[in-house]
């Protein structure tokens, strides 16, 4: 798939805005008055920058309210659901948290869970295409939640959890490789299947049906070298997941000294994430590449 | 938003629709121009036409951004820098025609061929070539001599008539349709119409040809040929067929000279039929065992019986044939490696052809009486049928191939019979109804008769007093004596050359010459722009027209700019080549669906301006006042003869009469009422076995097809080239060079043979490198068309399998690919379904950078290439001084598909172009717009 | 409107006849015509005369190679376009309701006032089936010309998608696949016609009739090879047999 930069900033930033969110509104940290501003006002920022990144895509991104419509059926409509139902209960709670001093736990924890679902929705969009089959496994939800929870917890300074929950997330992204190299192999769909002709012998593609590109084709091929890729993953995991880690787990004296180096660990992740994203959609092969010969 | 949307089902389609013929490629297809506020919206294919009906090509269905083409030239321009850099200034047309009569006035009157006129892919020769006549010049051809002449005078010598599109399988009964060297051209609709139709059926469909892509991929069976072998294929399947008694004796003694019986006494008549006082060739009636004419009433000529004169026994055609092609020479084991072709493989299918031949054979219950006067109460229908094109004709030794396919054809009875191969009018015509060529060039006055027609022996060979040739392409000369189509592709270099004469003015008609309807693209670009040492050009002036900003365009000196096929009058005329199908006559006309919105003119007009200004005599009155105004005042009121004229329909002062009649002032319109064509149905019973069916030869007298009934044999054996035989063998007053006799002795020989074509000079090049046009694309046309170039904007080398791992190759890697002549680099991509030792590409998808509108960048400038750069109009120097021409010595005909190279990897070029690269052309039209979205109702 | 209907009255669909179709595009360029002209927006074009032309198409023909285990390679030409799928996914995934499977015949439309240009419907699709015009930014894909099969301007023998129309070869069909009755049903039982990538779950309405088996012909010869039994060796004894040949005649 082509790793277009709009998914690749809405899918990290509204993950790691959604995950600071669902802590918030846990109540971590436990904040108040202006500090409590500037969480929410991070966690709000990457949430809706992600969301507003991800318009930028669109052939009429003035049209996006009609999105709302389908939630019976689209996991789209449902992300656009969840991301305004998640925002608007958290804004209250931030709002009794900032000026009014109140935190309204059940309002917190709805908002939570919204915000996770959120992401969760997000996650499914992918999912649920068979077509990619990279995509199409329990490791793709697995992974926007882990990821989201550990930045979200990175990112509140829940320093018991936040080693854990990267752990987690780690582990949860060495799973997704592995099953995701073999995916488009256990999916079963080649070109034999796809052109109903593999029963007849060896089918290869030969003249394309332009001799140019076309929508499909910049859409949904997109080649990455083995050991681009390779060398890609070892960078993103080390940024996203052994980095913040270090970092976290560095004996370090001084509350100065420990938000440096948490900033550094929360800035390692965001890099980190974001490459791992690049990966999501690079690497992804879509199914129609094999009518172009492309796989 | 729970509700479907409420879809309007029955939207307005269009304004208006106006029906006309197709010109995207040489098809003449019937179109629906569907109008909307005045402009073309969209095109289909018109159901009543009789070649497509209904059905459309992508180029046809693409003739909308045809129209809009940013490639259309705009005005008459003259050019103002040197030749080949597309400097032009715009000029009135007022201009350009006194430019142009300024340079034709003074060549007609002091000597008419110092013009040499030849158009390209002309649809209405039958008119240039009156303007030529009556201009005077002999030097007239259209594009038929690189095209396919030996398709169209092997058919016409042996059978009179021709594949290309002079005839037709007999789609709905044929059970075995064989296809050679047939890529996706002639006859484009209708041939993929057939296809569907036998393959809905189940029917078989072989094809041979060395690249299995278009028809051939949908063969049922695919003969992978090495090129330049069809004709040893074929006859390795007559000789199968002949050694199993597996001939149609019954319709060779009936209706093909085999019974003829040929002179065996020494002397200047040896080879040539015994002939009764009329002329009439002579055979043996079974019956009586009498000598007798052929076609003396009741008479049932003998296949086997000689006849002994003088102590001379003259034996029969046939007996030759059975000498000849049970040799085994022709066994399928003997031939095999040669051709690429299993000998199991060559046995099976002459056994299916055998099968379907006889063992299918049906009766059609269709009473008729041959030209003998029998009656016959059925059609013996024989359901196999043929066709062949370009891949068989564009050899040297392309001719015999031909003649050697039809003579399989009529072994097995398979012409003009239920289910076989069928001709459409105005064929069949035997050679004696075509003209023969005429060369006499008078000042002042016109040509002594029409240019191009079929030789019948050395007496017709278009030649000076002192014997050297009399037009500049050589064409009719004992170098090419049968070349009924001229030689297009010589033209140029001849004139270049001074051999046999300099010319004064090239005047040239949709034909690209320097760049795809070309060989020797590099060589002729220098032609054209050459100078001699006072600094002129050596071909010192060129008019062309056309009307997109071809490659061609910047090598004229004056450019007359036509209109595109939706502004302008045409006709498909009987007197030229028809739309008719096997089983009607038909003739079609185009017409101004769209006024042109650019300062161009019809080609057709501006001759007609032309002529009226320099008074050419067909064009003039007796009180000098001109016979018409434009070309469409010429297609109604011309008169061939009297009574026929351009169209055969709506004839007559009521529009009632059909292929004779008075002329109708009304006819246009009548034709563009009825959808823009005529169609005349040959009645039930004379559909069938026309040369000798005296209900057709009748209909078609009335049709003004013939002037009287021509019934004729088929010609297995063919007179005329024993003629030219017996001229090199040293009878008959006009004789060869001596450097030309053994060659006309080995290759003219009257029953089809086959040779190994002249390969002087390519030692070491041992891969054959053949061409095709893809289906969506018409040569260069199609390129500045927006929806087609999309299809095909650049085109790779396709190497086999087992070349691609010889020399280490993968897709998209870079080969060197050199001829005795030249070398190109290009990409090369995989093909698993093609002959082992042959490499092709698509033709004309390569351009010149700053043509057809199209930016310098455009992967058709910058990956496409031609293949012509390998190809020479000439054969490697043999030493000794001569030009010898890379063509059939027959015909002439442009030998295309000899081709053969080297191939070599290599690294790709520093700016990844394809090589050679030309410097741009200066575009007279500028470059198109960006992007489109043309949607004409809003 | 994006839950498909539970079933469809009709399921209107094409039938590709792979065994007859010789890839000449004609169907290619007579949508683009047909469609650039009627429904929606036109089928835009970029940099049409440049170095990277690229343009909306709602149907494409590719070809393939198939090299069976023994004898020749066959190339076989592929047109594609919408299947008009039963479990579309292209619907379900719609966010807005744009994509939509019409209960009366099944025709998978965009309606292209609704349409976001989010592209998830064209990711969903297996195909390739649908493709965004860069110029107007929706949606586009095969509409089985419903604006023509319908349409009581056009004379009923045209009321077909204007692919089928011109298809030269015929290797387009076009009817109803939901009745068994239907002409394109019967063909699609005679001749075994197939699903592309059934693992999808797609339930494709359009179905593809395989190529005939191909280069049979040598494996023939034990069967043809008495009609080649010669009638003689020599041309001498040709001659013989011609003689007695003709005498029965």
């Amino acid at each position: 798939m082509h790793p277009a930069p709009s998914v690749i900033i809405f899918t990290t930033l509204s993950g790691l805005g959604f995950g600071l969110l669902y802590f918030l509104g846990f109540g971590t940290p436990d904040v108040s008055g202006i500090t409590a501003f500037v969480f929410f006002a991070i966690a709000f920022a990457l949430a809706i920058g992600g969301l507003l990144a991800s318009t930028f895509h669109l052939g009429h991104p003035e049209r996006a309210w009609k999105a709302f419509s389908q939630w019976k059926t689209s996991w789209l409509s449902r992300e656009g659901v969840c991301a305004v139902a998640a925002l608007s209960v958290m804004g209250l709670y931030a709002i009794g948290v900032i000026f009014l001093g109140q935190q309204w736990t059940l309002l917190g924890v709805v908002g939570s869970i919204l915000s996770l679902a959120t992401v969760f929705t997000t996650s499914m969009i992918y999912t649920q295409l068979k077509t990619i089959p990279r995509w199409n496994m329990w490791a793709t939800p697995a992974m926007f939640i882990t990821f989201s929870l550990a930045g979200g917890a990175l990112l509140a300074g829940a320093e018991s959890i936040a080693p854990t929950l990267l752990v987690v997330a780690a582990i949860v992204q060495l799973i997704y490789w592995v099953m995701g190299d073999n995916a488009f192999q256990n999916a079963g769909t080649d070109l034999g299947t796809a052109t109903g002709l593999g029963n007849r012998g060896t089918v290869r593609a030969f003249e394309p049906p332009h001799t140019g590109t076309n929508y499909l084709l910049r859409e949904f091929v997109h080649v990455v070298g083995r050991k681009h890729a390779q060398k890609l993953r070892a960078i993103s995991f080390a940024l996203a997941f052994v980095l913040p880690i270090l970092l976290l787990i560095l004996p370090a004296d001084g509350v100065v000294l420990k938000h440096i180096l948490a900033l550094f660990a929360v800035m390692s992740h965001l890099t980190g994430v974001a490459v791992s994203r690049w990966l999501f959609f690079a690497q992804a092969e879509h199914v129609v590449g094999l009518y172009y010969g492309k796989r | 938003m729970n509700q479907q949307p409420n879809l309007n089902l029955s939207p307005p389609v269009s304004d208006e629709i106006r029906r006309t013929t197709c010109y995207m490629c040489a098809c003449r297809c019937g179109i629906n121009v569907h109008m909307k506020d005045g402009k073309v919206a969209y095109i289909e294919g018109n159901r009543d036409h009789p070649v497509n009906k209904g059905v459309l090509c992508a180029k046809g269905s693409a003739g909308i951004m045809q129209v809009n083409a940013p490639s259309r030239l705009r005005a008459p321009l003259k050019r103002v820098g040197p030749r080949g850099s597309g400097e032009f200034e715009e000029i009135s047309w007022d201009e350009a025609l006194e430019i142009a009569v300024g340079w034709l006035k003074p060549i007609r009157e002091d000597n008419p061929e110092k013009l040499a006129f030849f158009t390209g892919r002309d649809q209405s020769q039958s008119f240039t070539s009156f303007w030529a006549q009556n201009f005077g010049t002999c030097n007239y051809a259209a594009h038929g001599g690189f095209c396919s002449v030996n398709m169209a005078a092997g058919g016409i010598y042996t059978m009179g008539g021709a594949f290309w599109e002079f005839g037709q399988p007999d789609w709905d009964h044929t059970k075995l349709f064989m296809l050679f060297g047939v890529a996706e051209d002639h006859d484009s609709n209708p041939i993929k119409m057939g296809i569907g139709k036998i393959k809905a059926r189940g029917a078989r469909v072989i094809g041979v040809n060395p690249i299995r892509s278009g028809y051939n991929a949908v063969a049922d069976d695919w003969v992978g040929i090495t090129p330049g072998t069809d004709g040893l294929f074929i006859m390795s399947l007559i000789h199968v067929l002949m050694k199993a008694g597996k001939i149609d004796l019954d319709y060779l003694s009936r209706y093909t000279n085999a019974p003829v019986l040929i002179n065996a006494s020494e002397g200047p008549e040896k080879g040539l039929f015994l002939k009764d006082d009329d002329g009439k060739p002579l055979v043996i009636d079974r019956k009586t065992g009498e000598l007798t004419a052929f076609d003396k009433p009741g008479v049932r000529p003998d296949l086997s019986a000689t006849y002994e004169k003088d102590g001379v026994t003259h034996r029969p055609v046939f007996h030759q044939m059975a000498e000849r092609y049970l040799a085994d020479e022709y066994a399928p084991e003997a031939i095999a490696d040669k051709c690429g072709v299993p000998a199991t493989r060559i046995r099976a299918i002459a056994a299916e052809l055998a099968r379907v031949a006889f063992d299918e054979a049906f009766e059609l219950d269709h009473e008729w009486t041959d030209f003998r006067g029998e009656k016959h109460s059925k059609m013996i229908g024989r359901p196999v049928a043929m066709h062949s094109m370009r891949g068989v004709s564009a050899h040297a030794n392309g001719f015999q191939t031909c003649r050697a396919l039809h003579v399989l054809q009529i072994l097995l009875g398979t012409v003009e019979v239920p289910g076989g191969f069928r001709f459409k009018p105005p064929y069949p015509k035997p050679v004696e109804a075509h003209p023969t060529p005429h060369c006499k060039v008078t000042p002042n006055t016109p040509l002594d008769g029409p240019h191009l027609g079929f030789v019948r022996g050395p007496e017709h060979l278009a030649l000076k007093e002192d014997g050297s040739p009399a037009r500049i392409d050589k064409a009719f000369t004992w170098e090419n004596p049968m070349s009924s189509h001229g030689l297009m592709h010589m033209v140029i270099s001849n004139a270049h050359a001074g051999d046999p004469y300099k010319i004064d003015t090239l005047f040239m008609y949709m034909a690209n010459m320097s760049w795809n309807s070309t060989m020797n693209t590099k060589g002729v670009m220098e032609m054209l722009t050459d100078k001699d040492e006072n600094g002129d050009y050596v071909i010192p002036r060129i008019i062309y027209s056309d009307a997109y900003s071809s490659e061609m365009v910047a090598y004229a000196d004056l450019i007359l700019p036509d209109t595109t096929y939706l502004e302008r009058h045409d006709c498909i005329s009987l007197l030229d080549r028809p739309i008719c199908e096997a089983e009607a006559a038909a003739d079609a006309i185009r017409w101004p669906v769209i006024e042109p919105d650019r300062d161009v003119r019809g080609f057709q007009s501006v001759l007609i301006d032309l002529a009226n200004r320099m008074g050419l005599p067909g064009f003039t009155n007796e009180d000098g006042s001109a016979k018409w105004t434009d070309y469409a005042d010429y297609i109604v009121n011309h008169e061939r003869k009297p009574g026929i004229g351009p169209l055969a329909g709506f004839r007559g002062a009521n529009g009632d009469k059909e292929g004779r009649g008075e002329v109708n002032p009304d006819q246009l319109n009548r034709y563009i009422e009825n959808g823009g064509f005529y169609i005349a149905h040959i009645p039930d019973g004379a559909d069938y076995y026309k040369p000798w069916n005296n209900a057709y030869q009748d209909w078609a007298v009335g049709m003004g097809i013939y002037d009287s009934p021509q019934p004729y044999l088929f010609q297995l054996y063919s007179e005329p080239m024993r003629k030219f035989q017996l001229a090199a063998e040293g009878h008959g007053e006009r004789q060869p060079p001596e450097h030309l006799r053994q060659r006309i002795k080995d290759t003219m020989d009257p029953l089809p043979i086959w040779y190994e074509t002249d390969q002087t000079g390519s030692e070491g090049f041992t891969v054959n490198a053949l061409t095709q046009r893809p289906m969506a694309m018409y040569h260069s046309w199609g390129t500045q068309n927006a929806w087609l170039r999309q299809l095909h904007g650049r085109n790779p080398l396709y190497v086999p399998t087992k070349l691609m791992r010889e020399h280490g190759l993968e897709d998209g890697d870079w080969a060197k690919v050199s001829s005795p002549h030249g070398e190109i680099t290009v990409p090369v991509m995989e093909m698993a379904a093609l002959n082992d030792n042959t490499v092709w590409t698509w033709n004309a998808i390569g351009k010149r950078k700053g043509t057809w509108a199209l930016q310098e960048d455009a992967p058709e400038a910058t990956k496409g290439f031609l293949l012509n750069h390998l190809i020479h109009e000439l054969l490697p120097p043999k030493g000794d001084g001569l030009r010898w021409a890379n063509s059939d010595p027959i015909t002439g005909q442009a030998a295309w598909f000899d081709l053969k190279v080297k191939i070599e990897k290599a690294a790709a070029p520093s700016d990844a172009e394809s090589q050679p690269e030309f410097d741009p052309i200066k575009s007279p039209v500028g470059t198109g717009p960006k992007n489109l979205a043309w949607k004409v109702g809003k | 409107m994006t839950r498909l209907p539970t079933s469809t009255d009709r399921k209107m669909g094409l039938v590709i006849d792979l065994d007859t179709c010789v890839g000449c595009h004609a169907c290619v360029i007579s949508c683009k015509g047909w469609n650039t002209e009627n429904y929606g927006a036109p089928l835009s074009d970029q940099d049409a005369y440049g170095a990277n032309p690229s343009g909306t198409f709602l149907n494409r023909v590719h070809s393939y190679e198939v090299q069976p285990a023994e004898g020749h390679a066959q190339l076989i030409h592929f047109p594609k376009s919408c299947l008009h799928c039963e479990d579309a996914p292209c619907v379900t995934v719609c966010p807005t309701g744009a994509s939509y499977k019409r209960a009366e015949d099944g025709i998978v439309l965009v309606n292209e006032s609704d349409c976001i240009g989010c592209g998830l419907c064209a990711w969903s699709c297996p195909y390739g089936a649908r493709e965004l015009d860069q110029a107007e930014g929706v949606m586009k894909k095969c509409t089985l010309c419903v604006d023509r099969i319908y349409n009581e301007n056009l004379p009923e023998v045209d009321r077909v998608p204007s692919c089928v129309r011109t298809c030269p070869a015929g290797a387009r069909h076009f009817g109803d696949l939901g009745d068994p009755d239907s002409d394109v049903s019967k063909l699609v039982a005679e001749r075994d016609g197939m699903d592309l990538m059934p693992e999808m779950g797609t339930k494709p309405v359009n179905k593809y009739l395989p190529p005939r088996p191909k280069d049979k012909i040598e494996e023939q010869i034990d069967i043809l090879a008495p009609l080649l039994a010669p009638v003689a060796e020599e041309p001498k004894g040709f001659l013989g047999w011609l003689d007695k040949t003709l005498e029965k005649l």
